[in-house]
């Protein structure tokens, strides 16, 4: 099955929006509205603005992500 | 099994073995589908032949539930590139059929896809096939032992330009083992001689699709057929294959 060509990034979250959704401010100063992957909805693991997350982009639209990892 | 630092699972030569292994017995369905695709017959009851002969050889569907995917493999027509679900929609002659299955053996996983003509086709739509099938080949030989990963990209890209066809952007091929989708994505285009260095116990999976028209893409409202945006027929093909010193080796070998 191909997989979806994507952009892996560093981020802090800097507020919650409506439907879990994020904003997340990248390394390197870009704001993206990312939403929570399912992965980590299923493990009911909460993100709080101030959470440093690893979001991953698609390379056609880099204003979007899903949120895949929230770091220690 | 240890990581190289760009995060690429190395597989020890038991491991491959069992990958190869794996990559025999999904050849063996490949073939299977193959035979059964003839105008008349739909994508529900390829499915459902490949969900048998999965269990008649004992192992397990990849992609069902896979991210919420509802089918054993993907069967994409005509201008659907990838990711088609099984439906009750009948082949008909002239059509061209994606088939991709991906199984799991003994915890490793194998992948791989073909594209097809059902019954007779137009010139157009066999050459398009062929130059597929070719640009998998081209992909397949670049993958040297020492190499770099993009020199696979760019093999691919030669092949399919150069017969005025493009090459799909936004989906890539994919390192592979006990996932289905693991570091490096291998893309089908791009300049040779970059990415990460090719290592012998790396396993690939390179999955050239090439379309008619331009290259971009469309996902339906099923949220899974990806379509070219332009309607333009496309063709898919993909193996298995483990990087060693030398050429690599096809796995998923018909």
């Amino acid at each position: 099955m191909a997989k979806k060509e994507s952009i892996e990034v560093e981020g802090v979250v800097t507020e919650p929006l409506p439907n879990a959704m994020f904003r997340v401010e990248l390394a390197n100063g870009h704001r993206v509205l990312a939403h929570v992957s399912g992965k980590i909805r299923l493990n009911f693991i909460r993100i709080l603005p101030g959470d440093r997350v690893l979001v991953e982009l698609s390379p056609y639209d880099l204003t979007r992500g899903r949120i895949t990892y929230r770091f220690k | 099994m240890p990581k190289t630092d760009q995060g690429i699972i190395i597989k020890s030569p038991q491991e491959i073995a069992i990958m190869r292994q794996a990559g025999v017995i999904l050849a063996d369905i490949m073939r299977v589908l193959e035979r059964h695709v003839v105008p008349g017959i739909s994508g529900a009851e390829l499915d459902s032949l490949a969900a048998r002969e999965m269990a008649a050889r004992k192992v397990t569907p990849s992609f069902l539930g896979y991210r919420g995917f509802p089918a054993h493999i993907c069967v994409s027509v005509n201008e659907e590139i990838v990711h088609g679900i099984p439906s009750p929609r009948v082949l008909k002659e002239g059509d061209i059929v994606g088939i991709d299955c991906g199984i799991i053996y003994q915890g490793f996983q194998s992948d791989s896809a073909m594209t097809l003509g059902v019954g007779r086709i137009s010139g157009e739509a066999a050459r398009l096939i062929d130059i597929t099938r070719e640009s998998l080949e081209a992909g397949i030989r670049a993958a040297k032992g020492g190499g770099r990963l993009s020199d696979i990209s760019a093999a691919v890209q030669k092949v399919a330009e150069d017969s005025g066809y493009s090459v799909v952007r936004e989906y890539v091929g994919h390192g592979i083992g006990h996932a289905m989708h693991e570091d490096p994505q291998v893309p089908n285009f791009g300049p040779p001689g970059r990415g990460p260095l090719l290592r012998p116990g790396m396993a690939l999976a390179i999955e050239p699709m090439v379309n008619v028209g331009g290259y971009q893409t469309r996902v339906a409202p099923d949220h899974w057929t990806v379509l070219t945006a332009d309607g333009s027929l496309s063709a898919h093909f993909e193996h298995t294959i483990a990087i060693t010193d030398g050429d690599a080796e096809v796995l998923t070998r018909r």
